[in-house]
C-alpha cells in the first residue's frame, strides 16, 4: 500500500509549500520593514528600526495615519449601524422583494471599485466634497455595508424570534428588547462586522485615490503615491504596520468569538 | 399585578385574516379568573394565533380583547401584565437561571432585595432552589421548562399564558409537569390560558377546554362534558377514538345496519338521521341469548388488542362499518377471538345523535 | 416577533438610501451625463464605433479577459488542492492552513501587491536566489510585465477561490466517498466520479467569482504590469485622471459593468444550488 501513503505525503508537501507561498510575502514585508540598509534588500544585511524612525518622523506620514483611521472610524460606526438595522429588517420582516434587495445590499461587492469611484468623484466634484473626510466615510460605507450585512445576517440567525417576545411581554419596549437581549446575543457578530468595516475603510485606496484630493491622504494614497516614484524601505514600515492592524483586528475577533462560544455552547 | 381583583380574559368577536386566508374567525370567549383553560385544536386550527392575540404579538383584524376588565385589543405585549411560557422555553442564553427568572421584575425595575427574595420563592415554587448560578445550557430540558414556568410567575401576574409547553418533554416528565403546573396554577389563584394539540393533556389539566377547528370554536366546556356530549363529529374524533354509526329514520326509529335500532340521549325527531356516537369504553359484548332490544347490534371480531388494563375489539357491521369496544380486563375475563360472532350493546344515556 | 410593515422599511431604508444615493445614482449619472455631453443619439453611437473600434481600448479588452481568464486558471488549480485539505484537515493543521488563507484575504491589497513587488523585483529575492544558484547569469524580469500581473493577481485573489471550494468540499457528504471505495472503486476514481462532480458547482462559482474580480483589477496591475498590460479599469482611470475624458470613461465603464453584472447574474444562478458564501 506505498500509493495512498505517497499520494498523501505528495499533498501534504505541496500544501504545506502554498501555505508558506502564502504567508511568505507578508512575512518578508515585515522582515524588510527592519532593514538597516539604505535601500530595499532581501534578507537584509543589518537590522534596525530606521525605517519606522524615518515614518514616525515624517508629518506627511503621521498625517495619512490619522487621516486613516478617522476615516475608518467613522466608516466603521456608519456601516454597522446602517448594516445592523438592514440585516435585522431582513431577518425579522417578510420582503416579497427579498432577492432583489439582497442582490442591491451585495452589488458594491461585484462592481469595480474603480467604477464606484469614478462615479463618487463626478458626484464629489459638483458639490465640493473633495478631501472632506466624513464623506470619503460614507463613501467607503457603500462598499463596507455589504460586508456588515453578511456577518449581522448570520449573526442574528442566532437569535430566536422567541426571545425578543419573551423579553415583550416581561416588561420590554422595542428599545429594551434591543438592549437587553438582541444586542448581548449578536455583540460577538457586531464586534466583527465593526472590526471588518473598520479594516474595509482602512486598507481601501480605489475610492479614496479619487476622493483624498491632498487634504485627505489616506495611507495606502500614500502608499500608493509613493510606489509610483519609488520601491523605498519605508512603505515596508507602513506595509508592516497595515499587517499588524489587520493581525490585530483578526485576533480580537477571534477572541471575542470564542468567548462567546464558550458562554452558549449548548450541552449536547 | 395582583391576583385578587382580576377579571380574566375576554375575547368579543375576535378575528385574524393572513392574505385571503382567515386563521382566526368571530372568537367570542369569557375566562374567568383562576380558571386553567385550554385551547386545544390541531395545527393550523388557530389556536397559537388566538394565543398570540391575547399576548400582544399579533393584533387582532376585529373585535376586541379584554384583560384583567381593560380593553387591551391594541395594548403592546408589556402592557398586557402576562406571564408567558413558550414552546421552546425562550430562556436567554446569555443570562443565568436568576438572571432569567429576575428578568421581569429587572425590566420593571424592582428593588434588588424584592427581587431576590421573589425569585427565591419562584424558584422553590418550581424546585429549582440552588440553580441560580446556571446557564441554560447547564440544564436539562426538565429544568429549562421549570426555569421557564418561574419566569412566569414571578411577577405574580394574574394571567399566564402557555404555548405548548410540554411538547419537547419524554412522557414521563410530561405528566409530572401536568401535575406541577396545575398545582402551582391552583396554589396561586392565577388564570391560565395554554395552549395544546394534546387531547390527554388537555383533559388532565383543564377547567375547561375550547376545541377549535379551522379558525372557529367548534365546542366549549369542561372536560367530561366535551368528552362524553361531543357537538360534532370532529370534536367527538379529536377527543380520543370514538364510534360514528350511519343511522337513518324510519318510522320515528334510528335504524341501522342489520336491522338494529339505536335510541340516544337528548334525541332530535326531525332531524333524519346521522351518526350515533359512543365512546368504546360505553361498548360491552351482550352475553348470549338476551332478547333483542334498543342499542344493540352484531357483528364480528375482526381483531383483538391485548392493551393491559383494556381488551380492544375491532368488529365488523354487517355493512362493513367497524365498531371499536373497549372491555375492561377484570378477572375472569375471556378473550374473543377473530372470527367470532358477537352482540354489542350500550346505554342510551352514553350515545348521542350527531349530524353525519 | 415579526415586524410591521412600517417598521421593516424604516429599519432598511437607510441602507438602501445609501447605496441609492451613492452607488446607483452616481453610477448612473455619470454614465449618463458624459453621453449626453457628446450631443445627439447618433453621435453617441458614432463615438461608441470610434471607441470601440480604437485599437488601444480593444486591446484593453482583451488584455482584461486574457489576464482574468488566466488568473482564475490559476487560481483554481492551486486553489484546488489547497481547499482539499483545508476541507480535510483538523485541528491545529486546520487552523494553520487557514490562517495561512486568512491573513492574506484581510490583508491590504496594495500592503500584498508590494510584498510581490519586493520579492519580484530586479534584486528581489526570487532573482537573488536564481543568480545565487547559477540558473541564470542576469536578473530576469519578473516585474512591469505579464508575469507580475498574473502572479500579484493569482496571490490576491486565491482567498475567495479556496473559501468558496472550502463551502462546496465541507458540504460533501463523506458516506458518499465511503460507499465508492466500499464498492470497489479506486481512490483516482472515487475523486473523479465522485467528489469532482459534487464539488463543481463550487468550481463554476469559485471560477466567477473570482473572474468577475479580476475584471475589476486595478491596483496589481496599475503596479505590477508593464506598458503592454493595461486593463479596462487603468484606461477608465486614465482617461479621467490623465485626459479627463469622460465619455470614453463612461461607455468603457458601461463595457465593464456590463460584462461584470452578466457573469453576476450567472453567478447568482449557480450559488442559489450551491450555498457557497463570500465576505469580502
Amino acid at each position: 500500500m506505498i500509493g495512498p501513503t505517497l499520494r498523501t505525503a505528495a499533498l501534504q508537501l505541496l500544501v504545506v509549500l502554498l501555505c508558506t507561498a502564502m504567508l511568505a510575502p507578508i512575512i518578508i514585508v515585515v522582515i524588510a520593514s527592519f532593514s538597516g540598509d539604505g535601500y530595499l534588500k532581501f534578507p537584509p544585511d543589518t537590522l534596525s528600526l530606521r525605517w519606522y524612525v524615518r515614518f514616525l518622523g515624517d508629518p506627511r506620514w503621521l498625517a495619512s495615519l490619522w487621516n486613516s483611521f478617522l476615516i475608518a472610524a467613522m466608516t466603521c460606526v456608519l456601516s454597522t449601524v446602517l448594516g445592523f438595522l438592514a440585516a435585522y429588517a431582513m431577518a425579522r420582516g417578510t420582503f416579497s422583494i427579498r432577492k432583489t434587495i439582497t442582490a442591491l445590499l451585495l452589488m458594491p461587492l461585484i462592481v469595480p471599485h474603480v467604477v464606484t469611484a469614478i462615479a463618487l468623484y463626478f458626484l464629489s466634484a459638483r458639490f465640493g466634497l473633495i478631501g472632506f473626510k466624513p464623506w470619503i466615510a460614507v463613501a467607503h460605507s457603500v462598499v463596507a455595508l455589504p460586508i456588515v450585512l453578511v456577518i449581522l445576517q448570520s449573526a442574528l440567525k442566532v437569535v430566536d424570534p422567541n426571545l425578543e417576545r419573551a423579553a415583550m411581554i416581561f416588561g420590554c419596549t422595542r428599545m429594551g428588547v434591543f438592549r437587553r437581549v438582541v444586542l448581548p446575543l449578536v455583540l460577538p457578530g457586531v464586534v466583527s462586522a465593526m472590526l471588518f468595516s473598520f479594516l474595509t475603510s482602512f486598507d481601501e485606496l480605489v475610492i479614496s485615490l479619487f476622493l483624498a484630493g491632498i487634504r485627505a491622504e489616506t495611507l495606502p494614497v500614500r502608499i500608493w503615491n509613493s510606489l509610483l516614484l519609488e520601491v523605498e524601505p519605508t512603505i515596508a514600515a507602513v506595509s508592516s504596520l497595515l499587517i499588524a492592524v489587520t493581525c490585530a483586528a483578526l485576533l480580537v475577533e477571534w477572541g471575542v468569538r470564542r468567548a462567546r462560544e464558550r458562554t452558549l455552547a449548548t450541552r449536547n | 399585578m395582583s391576583t385578587s381583583t382580576s377579571q380574566g380574559v375576554r375575547l368579543e368577536a375576535v378575528s385574524k385574516t393572513y392574505g385571503s386566508e382567515t386563521v382566526v374567525r368571530d372568537i367570542s370567549l369569557t375566562i374567568p379568573q383562576g380558571e386553567f383553560f385550554t385551547l386545544l385544536g390541531p395545527s393550523g386550527s388557530g389556536k397559537t394565533t388566538t394565543l398570540s392575540m391575547i399576548a400582544g404579538f399579533t393584533l387582532p383584524d376585529g373585535g376586541r380583547i379584554h384583560i384583567d376588565g381593560k380593553d387591551a385589543t391594541r395594548a403592546p405585549p408589556r402592557d398586557r401584565g402576562l406571564g408567558m411560557v413558550f414552546q421552546n422555553y425562550a430562556i436567554f442564553p446569555h443570562l443565568d437561571v436568576f438572571g432569567n427568572v429576575a428578568f421581569p421584575l429587572n425590566v420593571r425595575k424592582v428593588p434588588k432585595p424584592e427581587v431576590a427574595k421573589r425569585v427565591a420563592g419562584a424558584l422553590e415554587m418550581v424546585k429549582l432552589t440552588s440553580f441560580e448560578k446556571r446557564f441554560a445550557r447547564e440544564l436539562s430540558g426538565g429544568q429549562q421548562q421549570r426555569v421557564a414556568l418561574a419566569r412566569a410567575i414571578v411577577g405574580h401576574p394574574p394571567v399566564v399564558l402557555m404555548d405548548e409547553p410540554l411538547g419537547a418533554l419524554d412522557k414521563n416528565l410530561r405528566y409530572h409537569m401536568q401535575v406541577e403546573i396545575k398545582e402551582i396554577s391552583r396554589r396561586l389563584g392565577m388564570t391560565v390560558i395554554y395552549v395544546t394539540h394534546d387531547q390527554e393533556e388537555a383533559l388532565t389539566m383543564s377547567d375547561r377546554i375550547a376545541i377549535m377547528n379551522r379558525g372557529s370554536i367548534a365546542q366549549i366546556g369542561p372536560p367530561r362534558e366535551v368528552y362524553e356530549r361531543p357537538g360534532s363529529a370532529f370534536v367527538a374524533r379529536f377527543l380520543g377514538e370514538a364510534n360514528l354509526i350511519a343511522a337513518k329514520r324510519e318510522g320515528g326509529a334510528l335504524r341501522g345496519a342489520g336491522g338494529a335500532w339505536f335510541e340516544v340521549a337528548s334525541d332530535r325527531p326531525q332531524a333524519a338521521g346521522g351518526q350515533v356516537f359512543v365512546r368504546p369504553e360505553k361498548v360491552s359484548i351482550l352475553p348470549e341469548g338476551g332478547a333483542p332490544s334498543a342499542n344493540q347490534i352484531a357483528g364480528t371480531v375482526r381483531h383483538t388488542a391485548f392493551l393491559g388494563n383494556v381488551v380492544r375489539y375491532e368488529v365488523t357491521l354487517p355493512d362493513g362499518q367497524i365498531v371499536l369496544c373497549d372491555a375492561t380486563n377484570a378477572s375472569g375475563t375471556v378473550l374473543r377471538q377473530p372470527g367470532e360472532a358477537v352482540r354489542l350493546g350500550w346505554q342510551r344515556a352514553d350515545a348521542l345523535l350527531l349530524e353525519a | 416577533m415579526p415586524l410591521r410593515l412600517a417598521a421593516k422599511w424604516a429599519l432598511i431604508a437607510p441602507a438602501l438610501a445609501l447605496l441609492l444615493l451613492l452607488f446607483i445614482t452616481p453610477i448612473g449619472w455619470f454614465i449618463w451625463e458624459s453621453l449626453t455631453e457628446l450631443g445627439s443619439l447618433e453621435e453617441v453611437w458614432l463615438e461608441t464605433q470610434a471607441v470601440l473600434g480604437s485599437r488601444a481600448i480593444l486591446g484593453a479588452i482583451l488584455n482584461t479577459n486574457g489576464i482574468a481568464l488566466t488568473v482564475t486558471v490559476m487560481v483554481l488549480v492551486i486553489g484546488y488542492p489547497l481547499s482539499y485539505a483545508l476541507s480535510r484537515a483538523r485541528g491545529l493543521a486546520f487552523s494553520l492552513v487557514l490562517l495561512c488563507i486568512v491573513i492574506p484575504y484581510f490583508t491590504s491589497v496594495i500592503v500584498r501587491t508590494y510584498a510581490w513587488m519586493v520579492i519580484l523585483g530586479r534584486n528581489g529575492l526570487i532573482n537573488q536566489i536564481l543568480l545565487g544558484l547559477g540558473f541564470v547569469s542576469e536578473p530576469v524580469d519578473l516585474l512591469y510585465n505579464r508575469t507580475g500581473v498574473i502572479i500579484g493577481m493569482t496571490y490576491v485573489l486565491l482567498p475567495y477561490m479556496v473559501l468558496t471550494l472550502y463551502a462546496a468540499m465541507k458540504a460533501v457528504d463523506q458516506r458518499l466517498l465511503q460507499a465508492a471505495e466500499g464498492m470497489g472503486a479506486k481512490p483516482m476514481a472515487v475523486f473523479a466520479k465522485v467528489f469532482l462532480p459534487l464539488t463543481l458547482h463550487g468550481v463554476t462559482a469559485g471560477s466567477l467569482i473570482v473572474f468577475i474580480l479580476a475584471l475589476g483589477f486595478f491596483i496589481t496591475p496599475a503596479l505590477m504590469g508593464g506598458p503592454g498590460d493595461i486593463m479596462m479599469a487603468m484606461l477608465i482611470e486614465r482617461e479621467i485622471e490623465l485626459s479627463h475624458n469622460w465619455p470614453v470613461a463612461a461607455l468603457m465603464t458601461i463595457v465593464l459593468l456590463g460584462i461584470t453584472l452578466a457573469l453576476y447574474a450567472l453567478y447568482g444562478r449557480v450559488s442559489d444550488k450551491a450555498e457557497g458564501g463570500f465576505a469580502r
